[in-house]
């Protein structure tokens, strides 16, 4: 059942085409990991599907519904309340985390259902140390972000992400941002949810866990899809040249 | 020369009413001001020109124009353009109001700039409205960086009260000029004024330092 439809969706900044028409179908549970050198478009792509960024032109649909409607230009015409829906049902985990500093980490957790949803404080909090206590992070509930390692940070905000019960899960580049030893902790929960069976798309330079995690595998140059299919096909037998070049320069040092 | 505090001490009461004047209108002008001044200052950061062209005019007017000159003209200029009369504490606390709004709203907005664009979209990425997430997440970290600047701006206010004698306005310059001219001493009248000033402003110096420590805790 497909639960996100993209269709010609199309991104400038400035003088620069970012994203040149992609379509894209996500049915429910599927876990796609999306590739792609830097400046591919992968995360504006990620960005505008929860309309961080406002997509240039083409249509995005949740549930089936295309959302937005038409105006003079390609580009649609997006009420503010239809895009605060649509974030509630499509979460996301930022590269640099994006926790707010001056709440604890049980705060941070907290905000979106205290101040989005209006939940009493009570609930929330339960609900809160439920999903932290998911994370491995239950005895941090107390923490400021700042006396938090990386890992730690991002697990938190996967925490927060989880709290508002998204239908999809978008992560932009989770673990770029930690130092090496923390990578393991983040993929680790990551994991976690994939196995419970949550729709997810992933940008991610983890080459080893896209190809344990996702279910399918989309490789993004210059703003288009250049290639997709399991992992199996697009990492051990991609058919496009560049493709293989991609591959090949991130496996240089492996051993 | 001999210094003769005796004639100051025996007007304590004057300097007291005096003093009572001062902080009635500080109060005044530290609500009014840094109110209006974070209106002004959101203002000048809406993207919509129909709110950012006049809150831009209201700054750069206030900024530009002395607050001595616009106490005398809304106490003198804008009766005649209005049907009722003006009192001094009316005129001056808009003159003194007026110019840390437009002061403030520059601290405020650049307080607000300084916040990463990261915690927006951490807040819009939870689906909170813009005013949710200025609220509950910006407002809080840009104004801790923001109260070394805020508490200058109240210091500043405190002073600028003095310029409320121009109009008569019964505060401590006001009630020091007027012990002077009884008993010939303004070097004691005045010296006494400063002290008092510098015995309010001290401890409110000292309260700043206390609230940025406070507000450090999450670090």
């Amino acid at each position: 059942m497909t639960i996100l439809k993209v269709t010609g969706l199309t991104k400038r900044f400035g003088a620069t085409d970012v994203l040149r028409g992609i379509d894209l179908e996500v049915a429910r549970g599927e876990r796609i990991a999306i590739l792609g050198a830097s400046g591919s478009g992968k995360s504006t792509l990620l960005r505008c599907l929860n309309f961080m960024e406002r997509p240039g032109g083409g249509t995005i649909a949740l549930d089936g519904e295309i959302l937005g409607r038409e105006g003079r230009t390609a580009e649609r015409i997006y009420r503010e309340s239809e895009l605060i829906q649509v974030r509630q049902r499509v979460g996301m985990v930022f590269q640099q985390f994006n926790l707010f500093p001056h709440m604890t980490a049980i705060g941070n957790v907290m905000e979106g259902l205290r101040t989005v949803r209006g939940m009493p404080k009570p609930e929330a909090e339960a609900r809160a140390a439920k999903e932290l206590a998911r994370v491995g992070l239950a005895e941090k509930a107390d923490t400021y972000p700042a006396h938090l390692s990386g890992g730690q940070k991002q697990r938190v905000a996967i925490a927060r992400a989880l709290a508002m019960d998204p239908e999809m899960l978008l992560f932009d580049e989770p673990t770029s941002a930690l130092d090496p030893e923390l990578v393991g902790e983040v993929l680790a929960v990551i994991l976690a949810l994939a196995e419970e069976g949550r729709t997810m798309l992933l940008v991610t330079h983890e080459l080893g866990f896209a190809y344990h995690v996702a279910t399918r595998i989309i490789f993004l140059a210059d703003g288009a899809i250049h290639e997709q299919g399991t992992p199996d096909e697009v990492l051990k037998n991609p058919k496009k040249e560049r493709t293989r070049a991609f591959l090949a320069s991130h496996k240089q040092f492996s051993f | 020369m001999r210094w003769d505090f005796a004639s100051v001490f025996d007007n304590t009461d004057a300097l007291l009413v005096g003093a009572a004047g001062t902080l009635r209108i500080f109060a005044i002008c530290l609500v009014l001001g840094l109110s209006l001044g974070l209106l002004v200052g959101l203002g000048r950061y809406s993207r919509n020109r129909w709110i950012h062209i006049p809150a831009t005019v209201f700054v750069e007017f206030f900024r530009n124009t002395p607050v001595l000159v616009q106490i005398l003209w809304f106490y003198f200029a804008l009766p005649i353009l209005l049907p009722f009369q003006i009192s001094p504490l009316v005129a001056a606390s808009l003159g003194i109001s007026l110019n840390s709004a437009a002061f403030s709203a520059e601290i405020y907005r650049g307080g607000i700039q300084s916040i990463e664009t990261g915690q927006w979209d951490g807040a819009r990425a939870l689906g909170m409205r813009w005013g949710q997430a200025m609220r509950r997440i910006i407002l809080p970290q840009a104004l801790k960086r923001m109260l070394p600047a805020l508490t200058n701006r109240a210091i500043e206010i405190f002073k600028m009260s003095t310029l409320a004698s121009a109009v008569a306005y019964v505060e401590l310059l006001q009630q020091g000029k007027l012990i002077a001219s009884l008993n010939y001493n303004p070097i004691e009248a005045y010296t006494a004024v400063a002290v008092i000033f510098f015995v309010f402003l001290w401890p409110l110096v000292q309260f700043s330092y206390f609230l940025e420590r406070r507000l450090r805790r999450d670090e």
